[in-house]
């Protein structure tokens, strides 16, 4: 036990440089895939044909094909045709399109749940289609989606560990070589599994706390102070958190 | 290197197809398939403990249950395989989908026990039934109805998912596709095989499973 606390002490500035890699490529891979997950689920969900087929077909290409896949495809066949990407960019593009499609779904399933009433309203109020969706639409369909979207990013998260296959160092790189000084399950489980699971945590909390402004922005639950806040002030309010509409 | 300029060279397309379609077979299939049996009968064990089971058993089985849903799958198969030494790396990798994938399924089970009607537990108290009566005649039937389209969906994510067990070794289809590529210098096709097959695979299924999901809705 103290031996192996011994050996994660001296490995710790690569496990530090790892879970940096790690981290980097969460926030990026999410950043990425928030954005196509906007693009193609707008034009999915769109009634234009001419958009809605292409997001469609990009949409399930990029689900159906697994994720690593797709890292491969990036990694050894784009070199051959004279395109050769930098490691960490192949896997936040790998990441971003197979999580932004899944997270598209989510994007344009969540605009067509937001009730029929406020899509009737904006025609009533005469705005147009992108007013509409910027004040309107999406600012509701944003707190609808962000619980999916979270378990996606949780998701994103736990996908990065395989990108050492193409040679990245990310964390579960230097667990591998924290192997070689400690046992497994010291490496793996006590660091390895419990510092992925805290890293999820913090992004779930973090996502806990978007959806609360959200809601909030919406007049639909406490602002995020108020959530924090250990000492309730404001009983009204409380009484509607979680509530959804 | 004339074959490098090319696109795609059905030669090489040719040969790496048998290579690629009995790594699918034999072991990518194999895995989704028994890995989703063993999820979706550990699923329903975990759900029925973390419902029925006094507080510590079933407080403990549900923080265990979303630390393993929480953790990269890939950490799993690598410490269960250093782990594990006697076993060889395909019964690894079975094992560590299907627990991992039982605790998505949980939370499936969890879902469509809570959509059972209140009054048809009402209705049980009300013919006196026993517990375990109203559990296998009322609430698994109706539950099980609700949940089957989801359970198809991580089935199929989890077949897409089976690549990740390269990093134990295991020669998996998209594994196979890497050997073959790396053995010709040349990934185009083999990979491209590979991404194929999992859309030809995926794609009709999930398909499916949306019709059932329209049919089985109806039934409420």
């Amino acid at each position: 036990m103290l031996e192996n606390l011994q050996a994660t002490a001296e490995a710790w500035p690569f496990l530090a440089q790892g879970l940096w890699v790690t981290i980097q490529l969460t926030v990026m891979g999410s950043a990425l895939s928030l954005v196509l997950a906007v693009v193609l689920g707008l034009m999915a969900g769109a009634s234009n044909k001419a958009l809605a087929i292409p997001g469609r077909i990009i949409i399930e290409f990029f689900r159906g094909t697994s994720l690593v896949v797709q890292l491969f495809f990036i990694f050894f066949v784009l070199p051959q045709f004279g395109v050769e990407l930098p490691g960490m960019v192949v896997g936040v593009l790998a990441l971003g399109l197979n999580y932004g499609a899944y997270s598209a779904e989510v994007v344009r399933g969540s605009i067509a749940s937001v009730p029929q009433g406020q899509w009737e309203a904006t025609t009533a109020l005469s705005m147009s289609p992108a007013h509409r969706m910027r004040r309107v639409i999406f600012p509701q369909a944003w707190a609808l989606m962000i619980p999916s979207l979270a378990s996606l990013m949780v998701h994103l998260l736990k996908g990065t560990a395989i990108v050492s296959v193409i040679l990245l160092r990310d964390f579960t790189f230097y667990l591998d070589q924290l192997t070689r000084q400690t046992d497994t399950f010291w490496a793996y489980a006590a660091v390895g599994l419990v510092g992925y699971f805290l890293l999820a945590l913090i992004l779930t909390l973090f996502m806990n706390a978007l959806e609360a402004r959200a809601k909030h922005r919406l007049g639909r639950g406490p602002s995020l102070r108020e959530v924090l806040s250990p000492t309730p002030t404001n009983k009204n309010s409380l009484s509607t958190a979680g509530g959804g509409i | 290197m004339e074959n490098q300029r090319q696109l795609w060279n059905w030669d090489l397309a040719f040969e790496a197809l048998p290579d690629i379609l009995l790594a699918f077979l034999q072991v990518t299939l194999l895995v989704t398939v028994v890995s989703t049996l063993i999820a979706a009968a550990l699923g329903l064990v975990w759900a029925m403990i973390i419902r029925l089971a006094p507080q510590p058993i079933s407080g403990i089985v549900k923080w265990v249950v979303s630390f393993i849903r929480m953790t990269p799958i890939v950490v799993q198969l690598l410490f269960a395989y250093y782990t594990f030494l006697m076993f060889d790396s395909i019964t690894i990798g079975i094992v560590v989908f299907g627990i991992h994938y039982s605790t998505y399924m949980s939370e499936v089970y969890r879902a469509g026990i809570d959509a059972v009607p209140q009054g048809q537990w009402e209705a049980t108290t009300a013919l006196s039934m026993s517990t375990r009566r109203t559990w296998t005649a009322v609430v698994i039937p109706q539950a099980l109805r609700a949940t089957v389209p989801a359970l198809g969906n991580y089935a199929i994510s989890m077949f897409k998912d089976t690549p990740f067990l390269l990093v134990i070794g295991v020669v998996e289809m998209v594994n196979a596709a890497q050997i073959f590529g790396g053995n010709n210098f040349r990934y185009v096709e083999a990979i491209t095989l590979a991404g194929i097959i999992f859309l030809l695979a995926s794609y009709p299924t999930s398909v499916l499973i949306r019709r059932l999901e329209k049919r089985l809705a109806y039934a409420y």
